[in-house]
């Protein structure tokens, strides 16, 4: 097993100018559906602790490549990924690795929340932890403390934390799924647009929130709305019919994108 | 405006109309001349001697059904045993496992199972059990209500787990939960209720079977000790009862009715109302 | 850019969670949990085929059409039985159906919503009452009626039929046949409902469109849309109709005899086994009754497929299989 980090192949303009560390580095990522080369030979480096957006037209292949980040797509019989992801150096679809650990390691925040309806809030807070075998009051109590706080939702239920976890609101219950997800301590934060189904306080507590958070994880988050990417993310990557037209610095791609096709989405023109 | 036919159409509209009011009506009434029936012949006979003693032998009045009572349900515990975990899993298994291709023969060939004549149960299970254990036993009645139930919860398992939305095994699973665990943990424990109803509604039905336990079960007139003897269950004594010369026997076959549609109404009543906001659409 | 420690605890903790081995158990045993249904149905043919191997062997075909059935000089034949069940059975289909299709189009059509909740619950209410309390009622209350009330009038009517003619006891074919009905009603009544809903509304909007009444509407958009599908309930309460066995037998009169008149005591397959089997004595007796099983089971299988298969081609995942 080979643990060292390779230089990253720069297929891009390198944007590893600071010596960040790569959270992430995909090759070559192509993602099939049957027939349908959803994904084509993505290639580009996650930066840690730092946001990743991926912004592009409905249907361009966004939730495809976030979903091969946590090997979601083996759920999907009919789904092939090739190509190479490296979690800090480690390939994750390596055939010695069980998705189970890459996805205890890259956790996922969906679009819709789902916390599980017959849990109250502290026990879907931990649940990735216990049906992990991993438990003890003591830990667990801390970890739920821990995990609330860090999704900005302590303060909210900290004394009603055996209320069922569906009594809570739409912007609250996609909190408790934040913090579910960072109960279970992983390295990378996937989020697959979590606001849109929020209104529009919510929606600016959630960003709020990833602000928060991009000290401690690295996160990659899929969105429709470029004006939420502009603000919250350092890298965007901007693709369209499964490609990677450009992979740049969120201020690079808004003022000044290299490529027409990034200039016209993001000014609005199509999309 | 209006055409010739105008109000021979509407005629024939408002005839149609009643005609299918009469029927729905017509199809209901049976159920309350039973009911009806059942209370008026059996009540009276139901009594705390009804519940606590056993059959008289022909000729003296009184006794009662209680070991045909405790019958039943010693038989649908050994049901529920053999037949809960067995549907409830292969329910797992076609809603969370498997091709389509396998899962819709295994389907088919259970939706074909639970269209068998009980009887013929009864004599898959004769040949089964009662012959090689030379006797019938209440292990054999309890086999072939087992039997019938698995494909029954098989198919109902299947459809509440079917209803639980995907997005919560997918959640499960992006936390690193291990499949089983995720299926077991949270889907099931989702579905759990409807999981149950469909386990009651299964034991519902085969309380009421009568044709698989006569040659399996046969009946007994006195207290079973043990599973490998005969024993007595209500439809058995019911059917007896009915089909025998004595009044006094025919009184308690009404009692005996009376007590076994409303163990099987108020199972079915009560579980339909919980689930009706769920799972049924008004019309 | 080495992060070696936090790596290497992370490859030492991915070469093994424990849960593959998990997984491959748990559907392992979901998988033969599920295979029990094919081990339950070559169960059941084995056993009945296995069982009639005697009356097989001695009888052959011909057991399918000699009415001889005499257990004391060991002669069996199945004719009567066969009779018996088609003219039950079609007896309760010529009774149920359209009181079935009819009521079905009462409540996905007609009835106010208020009442439709309470109506289907009384049918689904009926189907769950056991068949020997229904044939409990059919001894004491439905006999002594049929037998003092329909029967004779039915005679008075129809007499020049050699059907409506004979002495009348009560119980007996009619009985039968009626008591089939009620208790096949409720299946019919519900999977047509389950079809008569799928259908879509833009079939009723367009024949509304065109200045329809209600019932046109009814019969035009909705019956002939889903013939197929409430053909596929009817045959559905048809196998139903075959096998039942507890209220049919405590009405009918259990004669083992070919008989021309409505009125008069006959026996069904399922009738016959229950009656006598645990009195049969010899073995050919009991393998006779075997056989009668083997051929009641293959005749409701081959119908139950049949609806099966009507039903599922029609409305797909909507309509759920009644039992």
């Amino acid at each position: 097993m080979d643990v060292t980090i390779k230089q990253p192949v720069a297929a891009q303009p390198s944007i590893q100018e600071h010596g960040e560390t790569v959270a992430l580095a995909l090759r070559n990522l192509s993602v099939f559906f049957g027939d349908n080369h959803a994904l084509k030979n993505v290639s580009l480096d996650i930066t840690a602790k730092a946001v990743t957006a991926i912004i592009g037209p409905s249907g361009c292949g966004k939730s495809t490549l976030l979903r091969a980040l946590n090997r979601m797509h083996e759920l999907n019989p009919g789904a092939r990924v090739e190509g190479e992801i490296r979690l800090f150096g480690d390939d994750i679809y390596s055939r010695a690795v069980e998705p189970v650990i890459v996805r205890r390691r890259v956790g996922m925040v969906f679009q819709k929340s789902n916390p599980f309806p017959t849990m109250s809030i502290a026990e879907n807070v931990t649940v990735g932890l216990r049906l992990n075998g991993i438990g003890g009051r003591k830990m667990l109590a801390e970890r739920t403390e821990q995990s609330l706080r860090m999704a900005a939702l302590w303060d909210e239920v900290k004394d009603r934390l055996h209320a069922p976890a569906v009594s809570l609101s739409g912007g609250q219950q996609q909190r408790l799924c934040i913090a579910r997800a960072l109960a279970v301590q992983p390295e990378v934060l996937l989020m697959d647009e979590p606001a849109s189904a929020l209104d529009p306080l919510a929606t600016s507590k959630i960003e709020d929130l990833i602000l928060e958070l991009k000290k401690d994880y690295t996160i990659v988050i899929v969105t429709h709305n470029m004006q939420q990417a502009a603000r919250m993310s350092d890298f965007t990557a901007f693709l369209y019919l499964g490609e990677l037209i450009e992979f740049d610095t969120t201020a690079n791609i808004f003022a000044s994108p290299s490529k027409k096709q990034t200039e016209d989405y993001v000014t609005g023109r199509f999309g | 405006m209006t055409a010739p036919n105008h109000r021979w159409r509407n005629f024939k509209n408002t005839l149609m109309q009643t005609i299918a009011f009469l029927c729905a009506i017509l199809v209901v009434v049976p159920l309350f001349l039973v009911l009806y029936h059942l209370i008026k012949q059996g009540f009276s006979s139901i009594n705390f001697a009804f519940f606590t003693q056993l059959p008289k032998p022909v000729g003296e009045s009184g006794g009662g059904m209680a070991n045909a009572i405790v019958g039943t349900f010693i038989l649908l515990a050994q049901a529920a045993v053999f037949g809960v975990p067995v549907g409830v899993l292969g329910g797992v298994f076609l809603s969370e496992y498997g091709s389509s291709r396998l899962n819709r023969w295994i389907r088919f060939a259970a939706d074909v199972l639970n269209g068998v004549p009980s009887i013929t149960w009864g004599m898959v299970v004769y040949a089964l059990v009662v012959v090689p254990m030379h006797g019938y036993s209440a292990l054999a009645g309890g086999i072939v209500l087992g039997m019938m139930m698995i494909p029954l919860v098989m198919r109902t398992t299947e459809e509440v787990l079917q209803l639980v939305p995907g997005g919560y095994r997918e959640a499960a699973l992006a936390l690193g939960i291990a499949k089983w665990r995720a299926i077991v943990q949270i889907v099931v424990r989702t579905a759990l209720k409807g999981i149950i109803t469909g386990i009651l509604l299964a034991l519902a039905r085969v309380a009421g079977e009568t044709a698989p336990l006569i040659f399996t079960a046969l009946g007994n007139q006195f207290w079973t000790h043990k599973l490998t003897e005969p024993i007595s269950a209500m439809p058995l004594q019911i059917f007896a009862y009915a089909i025998s010369p004595y009044d006094d026997w025919h009184r308690q076959a009404w009692a005996g009715a009376l007590v076994l549609v409303m163990f099987v109404l108020v199972i079915n009543i009560s579980v339909r109302l919980l689930t009706r906001d769920r799972f049924h659409h008004n019309t | 850019m080495n992060e070696s420690t936090p790596i290497q605890s992370a490859v030492a903790a991915k070469t093994f969670s424990g849960s593959h081995f998990g997984d491959r158990a748990f559907r392992w045993l979901t998988l033969f949990m599920a295979l029990s249904i094919f081990v339950l149905i070559a169960l059941i043919g084995f056993e009945l085929a296995n069982g009639s191997k005697l009356s097989l062997q001695k009888f052959g075909w011909h057991f399918l059409v000699s009415s001889d059935w005499d257990p004391v000089n060991e002669v069996f034949g199945a004719l009567p039985f066969i009779f018996g069940t088609l003219v039950t059975s079609a007896i309760a289909l010529v009774i149920a159906v359209p009181i079935s299709i009819a009521t079905a189009v009462y409540l996905t059509e007609l009835a106010p919503l208020w009442l439709r909740q309470p109506l289907i619950l009384f049918i689904e209410l009926l189907a769950a009452v056991p068949s020997v309390i229904l044939g409990l009622w059919g001894i004491f209350v439905m006999v002594p009626w049929l037998g003092a009330h329909l029967d004779p009038w039915l005679q008075r009517l129809f007499g020049f039929l050699p059907l409506f003619q004979g002495p009348i006891y009560g119980i007996g074919m009619l009985a039968g046949g009626i008591i089939v009905a009620i208790m096949v009603i409720p299946i019919i009544t519900s999977i047509s409902r389950e079809i008569l809903r799928s259908v879509p509304g833009l079939q009723r909007e367009a024949a509304y469109a065109l200045g329809a009444t209600h019932w046109e509407v009814t019969r035009i958009a909705v019956l002939s849309y889903a013939k197929k599908g409430l053909f596929g309930a009817v045959i559905l309460g048809l196998g139903r109709a075959l096998g039942e066995t507890m209220a049919v037998t405590m009405v009918i009169g259990n004669s083992p005899q070919f008989v021309k008149s409505l009125f008069a005591p006959g026996s069904t397959l399922a009738s016959v086994i229950a009656n006598e089997f645990t009195e049969a004595t010899t073995d050919i007796h009991t393998s006779a009754l075997f056989e009668i099983g083997l051929v009641l089971l293959g005749v409701t299988v081959v119908v139950n497929a049949l609806a099966q298969l009507l039903l599922k081609t029609f409305a797909g995942p909507g309509v759920k299989p009644q039992h």
